[in-house]
């Protein structure tokens, strides 16, 4: 390889000729670019696996079910062939919903506390804290929600349920309204609950999508809103806000697609129905992961076909969810980039 | 938005704007007041119209006295409203109900308290303030009491050295914290994970600097497809390793197929934080490294990779701290076992995260203290690795912390050294002859062909890199150009060249060859 260069080297040096830039030239070139590519064929060849394979082993259960009774149905019974997954998609959708709501605004004020808010020198501490919550174990969010948080949230799922039970997913069943001695049992290991801890997982990932694209909002807009007499919270709103419109809903949609699939926090906290349990504050739920965790043991061939499917759907879902989020956010970045 | 307010006049507007500032800007505001005076003063009426507008700066951030009192009047009586109320109402019970009252009074007490000196923009901009804080506040304080009430929970188990060395073959769900431990666990987290990144790393970091060197509709479509996996459920990502592995060739359940799992689920986030660090390179270095003549493999060993070393190595740990984490993937392709199993191609295995899921699901107390014993290990685990990630990492590509710095800072005087020793003949000329690029073909010429009349110049030695690259006059004509006759602009440019050509080893001939 040296010696052909020193070669071409040699006979270029009497006649300077410009060597063409071309992305590939000699045999070391050729090799090399061959080997990137096949990696990057073999890890696009691992992501298609992934659907491949669920949905080869799915095509058993599927078939016997067909796919709208397949949607459609709440029980969870394959060994007779009645099972679906309209209680346990309920169940993901409604605590990802939870955890959403709850998330996006914390996550959307850490973000802008610490791009525009938080004391300078504070900011990068700040940044690798929101990372390092990041990285914390999500078995560790659910052992911190099912021993600590869950016991302080029954007074509020009370008030909640006291008040406003009459919006028919507060209401939980078994309780009336101000009569407090009724057994908080009914409160505990809910979609809320699990709600709450799964905002907490994904809240520092909307929140570095955030931040990233609040950090890009042009200077001289945002001191043209201050030259122009705003306050800080006036400049925000005027510039930073707009012009992060992208991070924030492709944030929160990055937020939503790791809360679908969240699967040991949810399994230790919830305990699982599988009818459709439309009442957050109230006890049982389900999620598509936690019932492949949970059955996944005692599955027989079959069994394990329907779980498969089960998983296929959940990774269709979420697969669906990361396309939106990151186009938006690829959108929002460009955009940042043209115009910076 | 705007501070201007036109309907007001000055007589009213003034004296609100000094009183404002009385306490720490006075000194500053004064100037700012001279309008507002000059209208006091009776100037004629035109002028004082146009100065009728009050020229006070806003405010934007800093600590005032005012503020500072307004936060702990409104914080002290946010609290008190909140105990008024818990006694008198009592709809909420516990600590939570009562937090979210006192700081929700505190929030409306703070506005009025705000609105006694301060028009409706900059009241809101406060209260905004307070909230954006303390939304910050909340995401930490969650964090601290995670890691906090795990730590805490996890203080009965973890003084028992016993906890470290053993396993739970031995020991029962009744028997005390003094019997069996987490070895087996901590054992089969670091095979896995050293499944996970034998295949992981160079699999990922191939595919980024895929991403980013040989551009064209295949690789992005690559890159959107691994965005979008990058939230992968991870339990999808052990139904995969379960069916292709276990299902589909018959394998049984072992630390290999749960290191497969691990890889599935950490391939997508250690590519995509690789290709964002990769894509900061500067094209300065690269395009440079092209202009010397390097074929693209060796511009992406010698200058890529090494500039973006520590980002890639913060992608890899960060990839790591999430892959160890993981419980689902683990839980279905990994089986279980009490015992220990240092072979992740033969039987079951047990990471960190599963022991704590099966420890905490046991209704007995020393098991979930048990359980909250690995939780501790684990996170203690992963702090570690953060805490590298942020120490070599953290920096942009590029940059240099201090040692890197004195090294290299060390490399380019003993370069710029040698390198006037080798031209020490020549000093006064290059200082004169400032014109002109014939002075400088003669001056190397004489200055290494003489080379015995320099005192102190090892003049073999040191020449290789400029002089007998080929022996040819052009070539060394081109070498010092940049200096353009300036010995001290010289030392910089040589150095570089220097390190490039020790770099790139057997590639320098080929390079100064090519350069012209």
């Amino acid at each position: 390889m040296v010696s052909a260069l020193k070669d071409s080297a040699g006979a270029e040096s009497e006649r300077p000729v410009p060597r063409r830039p071309s992305p590939a030239r000699g045999l070391g070139d050729r090799v090399f670019r061959v080997q990137l590519t096949a990696s990057g064929v073999i890890v696009l060849a691992i992501m298609a696996a992934v659907g491949l394979f669920l949905l080869l082993r799915a095509a058993q259960a599927l078939r016997t079910r067909g796919v709208w009774g397949f949607l459609t149905t709440a029980e969870w019974q394959p060994d007779v062939h009645r099972f679906g997954i309209a209680a346990v998609l309920t169940g993901t959708l409604l605590i990802a919903a939870v955890a959403v709501t709850i998330s996006v605004p914390l996550a959307l004020g850490t973000a802008l506390f610490i791009s525009d808010i938080a004391p300078r020198p504070l900011r990068r501490t700040l940044v690798s804290m929101v990372d390092l919550m990041a990285a914390v174990p999500s078995v560790v969010y659910g052992l911190w929600g099912l021993f600590f948080l869950q016991q302080h949230v029954i007074g509020v799922s009370r008030w909640l349920s006291d008040w406003f039970g009459w919006i028919p997913f507060l209401h939980v069943d078994g309780t009336q309204p101000g009569e407090p001695l009724a057994s908080q049992s009914v409160y505990t290991a809910s979609t809320f609950v699990a709600g709450i801890v799964v905002a907490l997982m994904v809240a520092p990932i909307q929140c570095s999508v955030m931040r990233e694209v609040f950090a890009q909002a042009p200077a001289g807009e945002r001191e043209g809103a201050y030259a122009l007499g705003a306050t800080r919270w006036g400049m925000i709103r005027a510039v930073v806000l707009p012009y992060g419109m992208g991070g924030i809903i492709g944030g929160t949609m990055l937020g939503l697609g790791r809360a679908l699939g969240e699967t040991i926090a949810v399994y230790l906290i919830i305990s699982p129905v599988f009818t459709i349990q439309p009442h957050i504050l109230q006890t049982g739920s389900n999620s598509v992961s936690s019932l492949i965790a949970l059955h996944y043991g005692d599955a027989s061939t079959f069994g394990m076909s329907a779980l498969m499917a089960a998983g296929l759907a959940l990774f269709l879902l979420t697969l669906a969810v990361n396309f939106t989020a990151s186009s938006i956010v690829a959108r929002s970045r460009s955009g940042a980039q043209s115009e910076a | 938005m705007t501070v201007v307010d036109l309907e007001k006049g000055a007589p009213e507007d003034a004296p609100q704007h000094t009183s404002q500032h009385t306490s720490q800007d006075a000194p500053q505001a004064s100037p700012q007041g001279t309008p507002g005076e000059a209208a006091a003063e009776g100037t004629p009426a035109g002028p004082a119209v146009a100065a009728a507008v009050p020229d006070v700066p806003r405010r934007i951030g800093g600590v005032t006295r005012s503020g500072v009192l307004s936060v702990f009047g409104a914080a002290a009586s946010g609290l008190c409203v909140a105990v008024l109320l818990f006694g008198e109402l009592a709809p909420f019970s516990g600590a939570l109900g009562f937090f979210v009252t006192a700081y929700l009074s505190f929030l409306g007490l703070y506005a009025v308290l705000t609105g006694l000196e301060e028009d409706g923009q900059a009241v809101r901009d406060r209260v905004m303030t307070v909230v954006l804080w303390s939304a910050g506040g909340l995401m930490f304080a969650a964090l601290t009491m995670v890691v906090g009430f795990t730590a805490w929970r996890g203080r009965e188990a973890l003084p028992h050295a016993n906890f470290f060395t053993q396993d739970m073959q031995a020991a029962g769900p009744l028997d005390p914290l003094t019997d069996g431990g987490i070895a087996h666990a901590m054992l089969g987290t670091l095979i896995m994970i050293a499944i996970a990144l034998a295949i992981t790393v160079p699999l990922g970091l191939a595919c980024a600097v895929y991403l980013n060197q040989i551009p064209g509709r295949f690789s992005r479509f690559v890159r959107t497809i691994v965005e979008a996996m990058t939230a992968l459920p991870s339990i999808v990502a052990g139904l995969m390793v379960y069916a292709v592995w276990i299902l589909n060739l018959g394998m049984q359940k072992s630390g290999l197929a749960a290191g497969f799992a691990i890889s599935v689920m950490m391939l997508p986030i250690v590519i995509r934080a690789a290709d964002v660090v990769l894509r900061l390179v500067p094209g300065t270095l690269t395009e440079a490294s092209e202009a010397l003549g390097a074929p693209r493999w060796r511009t992406v060993w010698h200058v890529v990779l090494p500039t973006a070393r520590s980002g890639l190595a913060t992608a890899v740990i960060l990839g790591t701290a999430r892959g160890i984490g993981e419980t689902s993937p683990v839980l279905l392709t990994a089986g279980f076992t009490a015992a220990l199993n240092a072979d992740p191609t033969n039987g079951p295995m047990i990471s960190l995260p599963l022991a704590v899921f099966n420890f905490v699901k046991s209704p007995e107390p020393t098991m979930i203290a048990r359980g909250f014993g690995a939780a501790a290990v684990l996170m203690a685990l992963v702090l570690v690795l953060f805490v590298i990630a942020r120490v070599i990492g953290g920096r942009g590509p590029g940059h240099q912390n201090k040692r890197q710095a004195r090294r290299a800072a060390r490399a380019s005087r003993r370069d710029a050294r040698r390198f006037t020793e080798l031209h020490t003949p020549g000093l006064e000329l290059f200082a004169t002859g400032s014109s002109g690029t014939d002075g400088d073909t003669e001056r190397p010429e004489r200055g290494t062909g003489n080379g015995a009349p320099s005192p102190h110049a090892p003049a073999p030695a040191p020449a290789p890199a400029p002089a007998p690259a080929d022996g040819d006059p052009a070539s060394r004509d081109n070498t010092p150009a940049p200096a353009d006759g300036d010995p001290a602009p010289q030392g910089p440019p040589a150095p570089d060249n220097e390190t490039r050509t020790g770099g790139a080893g057997g590639n320098s001939d080929a390079a100064t060859g090519d350069a012209h």
